[in-house]
């Protein structure tokens, strides 16, 4: 079911960062250009519901734009010269959306500011979605947005494809805010979803308008697997209350089956043409072999366990130890993990997961008042209220 | 575009260099040379090496009165050591040649104000 909201969403996303590529192009200035189209995106979000979303989208958005030009940049004639001089376009222009992104996730900006941007320039967010979505004050967003603009044109960050011995570097930093966006939609439950913005899917279509771009990158196509393959169990992740269900519990049913296919299709496909994976195209190869166990019991564990030593020896992250170590003692046993996760406790003491884990390896040990204790540092340190609600459940039993 | 490269020591680069043999010292400084002469085209004013902090006066001016004291304007473990100003195309291509720098290991890179 779609709601009205979305569809006007998702129209806007498909046209909103087209128009700010092209009129970057056109006016050879970032800030006055992404403001011509922030404007008409609002007027959009105004009018459309009323009036219905138009026939031509990008030629409405763009007519918007530039009558907005017109009026605003006053001051600077030649801008207005180059406007005026525009017509609206017949088909949609050239894709510049790749120049944007990477203008967007620039290493010079910060990472937050190279969040926000991406999802006002790239995705056509307004301002106050994106405050929506993280929880921010409009006017702080808002800031950072104008700083991170100001900086683009006065420190010369270029709005450029990188050189192919650049890309690599700048591919992964695009890579990093994407992926930050999908853990931040995909923690937070569906109950709070109602009233805000499913980051998950704008991660989603990011990463395939990324891979349409860059068909041959590996590790784009091992993103769009991972997500997609993390959504297909949308329907088995939650209850009705927005409790959340561990894997373990899930009604496999429920998964979008012909999703998995397509998604480990995808990285088959992506890691035969290449040889050593990525850590990407290794988080959804983990991911596949979930998604591919019919049942929890039937989860193959050695194979799970042989990636993680893969994915720590590119990236060695407690986060990644901490994962290893719940494969582990599935292979091994709970002493085994728990000797190896007892090992990362300095850098994991303030996240959550590591002492729910431990939790749970304790009672596996039956080790029940420790376990207690580990479950309520865990309840200690989350936020997340679907995940609060699992901890003050098992604190309950 | 034209930007200033702020080379910047650390405490313990200082000390690292201290204790190279005078050959190692010297084939350190011909890589920086070297450096020069790879980007000269892009180089604009070569700047200068400065000398150690604890050569460093700072005057503070507040209101008509001028207070001086011994020391860099911050004291921290990283410290100013040179500077050099370049002209690029843009962030990118500065950045690229900041990559290859083959001394102190902190660089910042700024842009000079358009006057």
């Amino acid at each position: 079911m779609t709601r009205p909201e979305d569809e006007l969403a998702r129209v806007v996303r498909d046209h909103a960062g087209r128009l700010a590529g092209a009129l970057v192009t056109l006016l050879g200035d970032f800030a006055a250009a992404e403001d011509l189209v922030q404007d008409a995106v609002e007027i959009a979000l105004k009018r459309w519901p009323v009036e219905g979303i138009p026939e031509r989208p990008d030629a409405w958005l763009f007519t918007v734009a530039k009558r907005r030009g017109l009026d605003v940049l006053r001051r600077q004639q030649n801008y207005r010269a180059k406007l005026a001089a525009l017509e609206p376009p017949v088909q949609p222009p050239p894709d510049d959306r790749l120049r944007l992104i990477f203008t967007c996730c620039h290493p010079a900006l910060a990472r937050e500011a190279q969040v926000a941007l991406t999802l006002r320039v790239v995705c056509g967010l307004t301002t106050a979605q994106i405050a929506a979505a993280f929880l921010a004050s409009e006017s702080a967003v808002a800031q950072r947005i104008t700083r991170a603009k100001r900086k683009i044109t006065d420190a010369g960050i270029p709005y450029r494809i990188p050189r192919a011995d650049d890309l690599p570097e700048r591919l992964d930093e695009v890579l990093t805010v994407i992926y930050l966006l999908f853990n931040e939609g995909y923690l937070s439950s569906t109950a709070d979803r109602v009233h805000s913005r499913d980051l998950v899917d704008d991660a989603e279509w990011l990463t395939a308008l990324l891979h349409g771009l860059l068909p041959n990158e590996p590790e784009v196509g091992g993103l769009l697997s991972l997500i997609r393959l993390h959504r297909a169990r949308t329907a088995a992740r939650f209850t009705p209350d927005g409790d959340i269900v561990l894997l373990e519990n899930q009604d496999r049913t429920l998964w979008d089956h012909a999703a998995i296919t397509e998604a480990t299709t995808l990285l088959t496909r992506t890691a035969r043409r290449h040889h050593a994976p990525g850590p990407y195209q290794l988080q959804a190869a983990i991911a596949a072999c979930h998604s591919e166990a019919r049942t929890w019991s039937e989860t193959d564990w050695p194979q799970i366990l042989v990636l993680y030593d893969m994915l720590l020896t590119l990236q060695p992250t407690p986060v990644a130890g901490l994962h290893r170590a719940i494969a582990l003692s599935y292979v091994r046993g709970p002493a085994d993990a728990l000797a190896e996760l007892d090992g990362l406790a300095g850098d994991l003491e303030h996240y959550p997961l590591f002492h729910a884990t431990r939790a749970q390896l304790l009672r596996d040990l039956g080790r029940d008042s420790e376990a207690r204790t580990a479950d309520g540092r865990a309840a200690e340190l989350t936020t997340n209220p679907a995940q609060l609600g699992l901890l003050n459940e098992r604190l309950a039993r | 575009m034209k930007y200033v490269l702020m080379f910047i020591e650390t405490e313990e680069f200082a000390k690292e260099f201290a204790a190279l043999g005078p050959g190692e010292q010297e084939e350190a400084y011909r890589r920086v040379y070297q450096w020069f002469e790879d980007h000269k085209d892009k180089i604009t004013d070569r700047g200068s090496k400065l000398q150690g902090p604890e050569t460093a006066t700072t005057v503070r001016l507040d209101g008509g009165r001028m207070m001086t004291t011994d020391g860099p304007f911050i004291e921290g473990k990283e410290v100013v050591s040179g500077f050099t100003e370049i002209e690029v195309e843009d962030l990118d291509e500065a950045l690229r040649m900041v990559r290859t720098w083959p001394a102190c290991p902190v660089v910042e890179i700024r842009p000079v104000e358009q006057m």
